[in-house]
């Protein structure tokens, strides 16, 4: 049992040095191509931070749509604007300034946050206890994330279906109509963006 | 600060690291993908404090069966399920602007775009959206 | 990618299983991980992959852009539909007890269109995004 736990902790440990790695590289790397590569590895470690964290069917989303989609996507974007970064400044200070005090705020305020895996935090005891205590009898499928998903909240899932309709839709208002010839037309008023 | 409070909370701070090296590429970086690479990595640093704010320890995914009794609150789950989908989705949607604006502007460096938006509009007038 | 032909006949053979799995995550949902949303992007991934091998031209004729957009809103209207169900039935809106003639059935059948419509609308709009892109630049 103790063992078990000190393996928990090591991997934990692991994957956010990994984690941490992953995302300094992004922000070091100027081939776009490489950052894209990374972001999909940043990804896959999440999904596996996911799993740790016992929430199965986000690593399972996770490790779906930020590596599988989300690479694809970019890589569709990088083929239609060039794969390479402007070289520029390394450290930009009022950028940093500004996230490292931000940052620090937040740590401030974790402070009194109840520690991880306490389970005496208020999060556990407001709907939790119901939804795990009652949602077999009042629901019936064993996953209690699928009952909370389609019946418990099914407003909430009902708008977010919703926007990604309405964001596809938007994407196909914006890329589905033929290409201008020039490369930079004069600007017109009216921003007709309407599919063809 | 004793070191039990840093072992329960040096998880947090991971994420806010995370956040924040997000949060500089989307400030700091002038490449228009880059700038939404970095909204990607901040968006799922949240979705990282968000999930670990519902674990129990000793607890296991929650599946309901009989052989377990603690379970990982289910909520924050659901919530973020949900949201990592529709991140794409709207992922999707910048990536298409940044596509438009590469064949308006022939660029997608942020500072280009604005000597070019600037070449336009010399004196006063400096939206794109404001021609008669 | 016309000519490499370990990366053809890999795809070909990997293509159907994953859809069956896409399936399988669809209509497992309630018993382990899964759901409409890891099914729709899986299965949007299928069609990715056949478009990456053969073709934009090949993937547009096994799947016409044309219905993809119907299909999505399709997904939407089965998850509304289903709350408007509940209503017409005397319930409240997305009430499932009342579908069937008892709660635990209703319930059931509630989860199973729901997940059905969001399932649909995920993944005919992941399929949609990537033939957006994959299009634009010829």
């Amino acid at each position: 049992m103790i063992g078990s736990i000190l393996t928990e902790h090591l991997i934990d440990i692991g994957l956010l040095a990994f984690l941490a790695a992953t995302g300094l590289m992004m922000l070091h790397q100027r081939s776009l191509f490489a950052v894209v590569m990374l972001s999909g590895i940043f990804s896959l470690l999440s999904a596996g931070l996911f799993t740790l964290m016992d929430a199965v069917d986000v690593a399972f989303t996770e490790a779906s749509v930020g590596a599988g989609i989300s690479t694809v996507l970019f890589l569709g974007t990088l083929a239609l604007t060039g794969a390479r970064e402007k070289r520029r400044t390394i450290w930009d200070l009022p950028a940093l300034a500004t996230v490292v005090v931000f940052g620090a705020l937040l740590m401030w305020g974790t402070l009194d946050l109840p520690h991880y895996g306490d389970p005496t935090a208020p999060i556990h005891h407001h709907v939790a206890d119901r939804y795990i205590e009652e949602s077999g009898t009042e629901v019936g499928p064993p996953n209690i994330v699928t009952s909370v998903l389609a019946s418990y909240r099914g407003f909430d899932t009902l708008g977010e279906t919703t926007v990604i309709f309405t964001a596809g839709l938007s994407v196909v208002v914006l890329l589905a109509r033929r290409r201008r010839p020039a490369a930079r037309p004069p600007r017109d008023a009216s921003p007709d963006a309407g599919a063809s | 600060m004793t070191w039990e409070t840093a072992g329960g909370l040096y998880n947090y701070w991971i994420f806010i690291l995370l956040m924040m090296i997000g949060f500089y590429t989307v400030i700091a970086r002038g490449n228009l993908i880059k700038k939404l690479v970095g909204l990607n990595i901040f968006q799922t640093s949240v979705f990282m404090l968000y999930i670990s704010m519902g674990v129990v320890d000793g607890g296991t995914a929650p599946i309901l069966s009989d052989r377990f009794t603690v379970y990982t609150n289910p909520l924050p789950s659901v919530l973020i399920l949900t949201a990592i989908v529709v991140g794409i989705a709207t992922t999707a949607l910048g990536l298409a602007l940044v596509v438009r604006i590469r064949e308006a502007y022939g660029t997608i460096e942020e500072d280009e775009l604005l000597a070019l938006d600037h070449e336009d509009f010399p004196a006063g007038r400096t939206s794109a959206g404001d021609t008669p | 990618m016309q000519n490499r032909p370990i990366a053809r006949i890999g795809a070909k053979i990997l293509t159907p299983p994953l859809m069956l799995f896409a399936l399988y995550v669809q209509f497992h949902g309630d018993l382990g991980p899964g759901g409409g949303f890891q099914a729709g992007v899986i299965f949007a991934v299928g069609f990715i992959l056949y478009a990456l091998l053969f073709g934009l031209e090949r993937a547009r004729r096994a799947v016409p852009p044309g219905l993809l957009l119907p299909l999505a809103a399709l997904g939407v209207l089965i998850y509304a539909g289903t709350g408007v169900a509940g209503l017409l039935l005397g319930g409240s809106y997305l009430d499932y007890n009342v579908l069937a003639h008892e709660p635990h059935h209703g319930q059931h059948l509630g989860i199973f269109l729901v997940e059905l419509g969001v399932g649909l609308t995920v993944s005919s709009i992941m399929t949609t995004l990537f033939f957006c892109f994959a299009g634009r630049g010829r």
